[in-house]
Formats: structure tokens, sequence, C-alpha cells
């Protein structure tokens, strides 16, 4: 029992920040209508910066630093890059934001070299003693952290004027123009979040607790994991990639605990195939989302 | 009914087209008065809706390009702005189709409404609506898709009234509609025009449209076919047989033999006849 509860809290620690990463999915999909292939560079990106400003700056700047660098190459990218193409092919704004992520990872990875630095959070390689069950205070710290943060966000959607446009331009674009809503900066500024949603995921991924890798390509691949949850949860549903974020979490947890490592991998792939066999859109997807 | 000469809203030489397609509209001239209510009449085809996307600056989400012409509000020309600027700048429009935000509540929509309205104004709009729309002020909490045909109307005139707009314009809010519903938004259309906001009002329900409006144009492919105090329009002729129900025309059938429009809605058949 105390080996299910520890894999749990590890799980969902997990989970949250692929809800991170999967609402950066979603946003970016309802604002500019296709899947962000280089959100795993925006992510490498943060960690670079932050990795590369810890030992001058201290760490709390640097995250700072990373994470607002990975919001303004976001937004580059958006307003230069896909902003262009509005309109055009769903298909050639995928392969576009390909092309940026091979770009952009292969570059930190040239100025990476060999090494893989961690993010050097206070919390890590920190254990936490519950009666019975002893968890890491990364995955405790991770889960808190991403209930705020996506707490946050919510109310962000819900009750502010941004959050609102925000909603009204991704059901309707041209309703939303009508009512005033600029659609330019409403998708600047989905990009803007989600680029710093994937700076604040990175602070969690590169460390000892996570997957006990550094910032490396390793990260980036972290990222490919974080696409199922947002499929998994539907595409254009930002409830769904919370649900989704934590489904792959646990799912991670406890089929390396219960099967194998190697099973791991595969698991939350499965899980994926068989939620789109029973819901081709998602949990929360709308049907609509197909056309793309 | 008196009003000044400088029409507050105002469009002269439109052209405009979609794609290969350059004159939709045709040297098009309409004029739009402080008070009131103009009707844009016309068959299915004529360029109504065309007509409202170049005023409120949204052709480009069609495909569509302005390519002469002006549109000017009180004397600035605003047929360069984004439709999002237009909109601010108070020409509201409320698309064909009602394209209300299905996903999200009443109240969401029309919070959505005023999302540009400074905050001191947004409380009187409110009001206004909840008094002009009982039946939204009661589903305040329902999602919006779950509505019916007539109650998404009224939201989508509802949102934009929330908007506190200078000029209204109305693409067929009348469009699938009970003859009941539509007698109602006929009363809402005279109602907002009332408290002083001026409406255009696109309809092919031209019996509907020439009750409660003060001028009416009438489009034609593309054109300008007639145009006028609505009183005079609903006794000429032409109007009458061909959207009145006076006599049905001859060549009355579409080419497959269809006929489109809502079976329950006897003079919208008619002209949809006439239009082929
Ligand atoms: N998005 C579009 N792309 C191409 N042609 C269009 C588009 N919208 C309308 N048209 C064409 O423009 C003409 C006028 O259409 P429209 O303005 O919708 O007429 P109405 O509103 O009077 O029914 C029609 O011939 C129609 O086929
Ligand atoms: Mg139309």
């Amino acid at each position: 029992m105390s080996t299910f509860m520890q894999l749990t809290i590890n799980g969902a620690g997990s989970g949250a920040v692929f809800a991170l990463l999967a609402l950066g999915f979603v946003i970016i999909y309802r604002a500019s209508g296709a899947v962000n292939f280089a959100h795993g560079s925006l992510v490498l990106v943060a960690g670079y910066i932050t990795v590369r400003a810890q030992e001058s700056m201290g760490i709390t700047v640097a995250a700072i630093l990373g994470v607002l660098g990975a919001g303004v190459l976001a937004v580059i990218i958006e307003r230069v890059l896909v902003a262009r193409t509005r309109g055009g092919d769903p298909i050639a704004l995928v392969l576009l934001t390909i092309g940026v992520d091979v770009v952009i990872v292969e570059e930190v990875a040239r100025r990476l070299g060999s090494s893989a630095p961690f993010v050097r959070v206070p919390w890590a390689n920190e254990v936490i003693h519950v009666g019975q069950i002893t968890v890491l205070k990364g995955q405790i710290v991770a889960l808190c952290f991403g209930l705020v943060i996506i707490a946050v966000l919510f109310a962000l959607f819900r009750f502010t004027g941004w959050g609102l446009a925000m909603r009204a331009q991704a059901e309707h674009r041209e309703a939303a123009a009508l009512m005033g809503v600029r659609n330019t900066q409403v998708t600047a500024a989905a990009w803007l979040i989600a680029g710093v949603l994937a700076g604040i995921a990175v602070l969690f991924l590169a460390t000892p607790d996570f997957a006990g890798g550094g910032v490396s390509r390793a990260t980036h691949s972290l990222v490919l994991v974080a696409f199922p949850a947002a499929i998994i949860g539907g595409l254009d549903s930002t409830n769904g990639a919370v649900i989704g974020g934590f489904i792959v979490g646990l799912t991670g947890a406890y089929s390396q605990q219960y099967v194998s490592f190697e099973f791991a991998r595969v698991a939350v792939y499965l899980v994926m195939l068989a939620v789109l066999v029973v819901r081709p859109s998602g949990l929360f997807g709308t049907k609509e989302v197909q056309r793309v | 009914m008196q009003r000044r000469v400088v029409p507050m809203l105002s469009a002269s030489g439109l052209v405009v087209g979609y794609g290969a397609n350059r004159s939709v509209l045709d040297r098009v001239d309409l004029s739009v008065p402080d008070s009131g209510v103009v009707a844009v009449l016309g068959s299915n085809g004529a360029g109504k809706s065309t007509l409202l996307r170049t005023l409120s600056g949204t052709l480009s989400f069609h495909g569509g390009a302005l390519h002469d012409g002006q549109v000017k509000l009180d004397d600035r020309p605003i047929q360069r702005l984004s439709a999002a600027s237009i909109a601010r700048a108070g020409v509201v429009q409320v698309p064909e189709g009602r394209k209300i935000f299905a996903k999200m509540t009443v109240e969401e929509n029309l919070r959505v409404g005023a999302v540009c309205t400074p905050p001191g104004r947004r409380a009187s709009a409110r009001e206004r609506v909840m008094e002009l729309f009982p039946r939204l002020a009661e589903r305040l909490e329902q999602r919006a898709g779950l509505l019916s045909g007539g109650e998404q109307q009224m939201l989508a005139m509802g949102r934009a009234v929330m908007a506190s707009p200078r000029v209204l314009l109305l693409d067929e809010p009348s469009l699938g509609l009970a003859p009941k519903l539509i007698e109602q938004i006929g009363d809402i259309v005279t109602e907002i025009s009332a408290q002083g906001t001026p409406v255009v009002l696109v309809e092919q329900n031209a019996a509907m449209a020439l009750r409660v409006a003060a001028t009416a144009v009438v489009l034609e492919v593309g054109r300008v076919a007639m145009s006028g105090e609505a009183e005079q329009l609903k006794d000429s002729d032409g109007i009458h047989d061909l959207y009145l129900g006076g006599h049905s025309h001859p060549a009355a059938q579409d080419v497959d033999g269809e006929v489109e429009g809502e079976a329950t809605d006897l003079p919208r058949r008619r002209l949809a006849r006439w239009t082929a």
C-alpha cells in the first residue's frame, strides 16, 4: 500500500509538470490552429538559459530569465513565422514548427556539447518521510507549484477580459473580432503563456528528481511525453490537458513499478491509442478538432 | 422624419469581390443616418452579407477584398481599419448565422460583447440588454449552444448591444425563425433604434424589414436596384411582387427544382424562387 501511495504522489508530481506542457500545446492549438512541434525547443532554451545563468546570478534570477526567454522565443516564433502562414495549410504550419524545433535543438545541443547540467533547484535530491512513505521533495514541490499555476491560469481564462477574449477567439475568430478582440494580440499572448509554461516545466524536468538527466536532448524528448497528454485530454480542451497530464504522469509511475521501466515508455502511448479508439477527439475534445 | 444631412456611417462606390470574382458588389452606396433603421433587402446572393462585411471590415475572414470605394464613420475613412478597430470605433455587426460562442454560457457571451467597452459603461449596457431580452436574463448560466434558435439570435444581438455600438449591423436576424419570433425580433430592432442606436438591417424578410425601417435599399446582383423611404418602397410594384408576395414570378424554380429557405416561411420561399 505504501508503495502505491508513493507512486501516486510521484506520478502526480510528474503529472502536474506534464499538465503544464500539455496546456501549452492546447493554448497554442486553440490560438493558431496547429500543434506546436517546437514546444520541446522552448523547454530546452529555457533550461539552457537557466543553467547558464544560475552560476553567476543564482537560481531564482536564472529561472526567471529562463522562463521569460522561453516566453519571448515563443512570441517571436509566432509573430515572425506562424502568423505569416495564417489561413494557410495546417500541414505547412506543422512542418514549420518542426523545422523551427530542429534548428533550435541543434543549436542548443551544439552549445551544450556533451554536458547535461542540472537546473540546481534548492529542493533537489531531498526526500520527505510521511509515516511509512518516502517521497521526493521535488515531486511534492512540482505538484503544489503545478496546481497553483494551473489554478491561476484557469482563473485568468474565466475571469479576465483577456481570458474571455482568448476563449471567444478559439471558438470563433471572426465573431470575436466583431466584438473588438484583436486577434493578433490574443494569439501572441497565448504563445507567450505557453512559452512561460514550458519555461516553468523545465525547472522540474531537468532536475535529478525527475528523470535523472540535466538539460540535454533528453529533456527535449521528455516533452514528447506531454504530447500524448494533450491528445488524451483533447487538443482543444484546457481541462483535458490537465487531466491528460496527470493520466500520463500516473501511468508512467505505476507501469514503471509494476511492469518494467521499458514498458513505462510505451504505456503512455498505449493509453493514448486506447483513448483515441474510444474517443477520437480525446476525453474532453470537441469533435470538430479533427479538421486539423 | 427629420434627419441630419451628414450621415453617421456611409459607404460610397464599393467594389468588392472574392478572389477571381471581383465585383460581387459593383459600386454600391449606402448611407446610414444617426437614427432609425435602414433596411437592406435583396434575394439570396445579392451581396447583402458582403456589404455588411465591408462595413465591419470582416471581408478578409471570407477571402474577400475591397477593390474600390470608401467607408466613412463621421467623415473618417475606416475601410482600412481591422475588424477589431472598426468594432471599437462603434460599428458592431451581428454576423449571418449568429455565431454565438456555443461553448460559453450566456453570461460569458455577453461579457465578451463588452470586453472592449470601458468598464464604467458595462453596467448600463448590461441593464439595457436585460430589458431588451428578458429571455436571456432567465438563462444566464446556460451554455449558449443549448439555446433555441430564437434565443441564440437574441444572444447574438444582446452580445452586440453589450459593446454599446454607435451603429448596429444585423445580418438576417429573422433567418430560420418562426413568424411570431420574427415579429418579436422586429419589435426589438425598433426598440434598439428608438433608444438612439441606428441599425442597418439586412433581411430577406422584406415584410418585417420594411415595417421597422425608415429607409431601405434593394440590392440586386451586387447593385443598388432601388432605394428610398421604406413607406414608398413598400407600395412600389416591384417590391410588392417580388418580396411581399404579390404574385409569384413565372421563372419561379431553381435550376434543380429545389426551393431554398425555411419551409414555414412563405415570403422567403417566394423570394428564393425569384432568385432562380
Ligand atoms: N466567402 C465567399 N467566397 C466566395 N464567394 C462568396 C463568398 N461569400 C459570398 N460569395 C458570393 O458573393 C455573392 C454575394 O453573396 P452574399 O453577400 O452572401 O449574398 P447575400 O447575403 O445577399 O445572400 C454570391 O454570389 C456568393 O456566392
Ligand atoms: Mg447573406
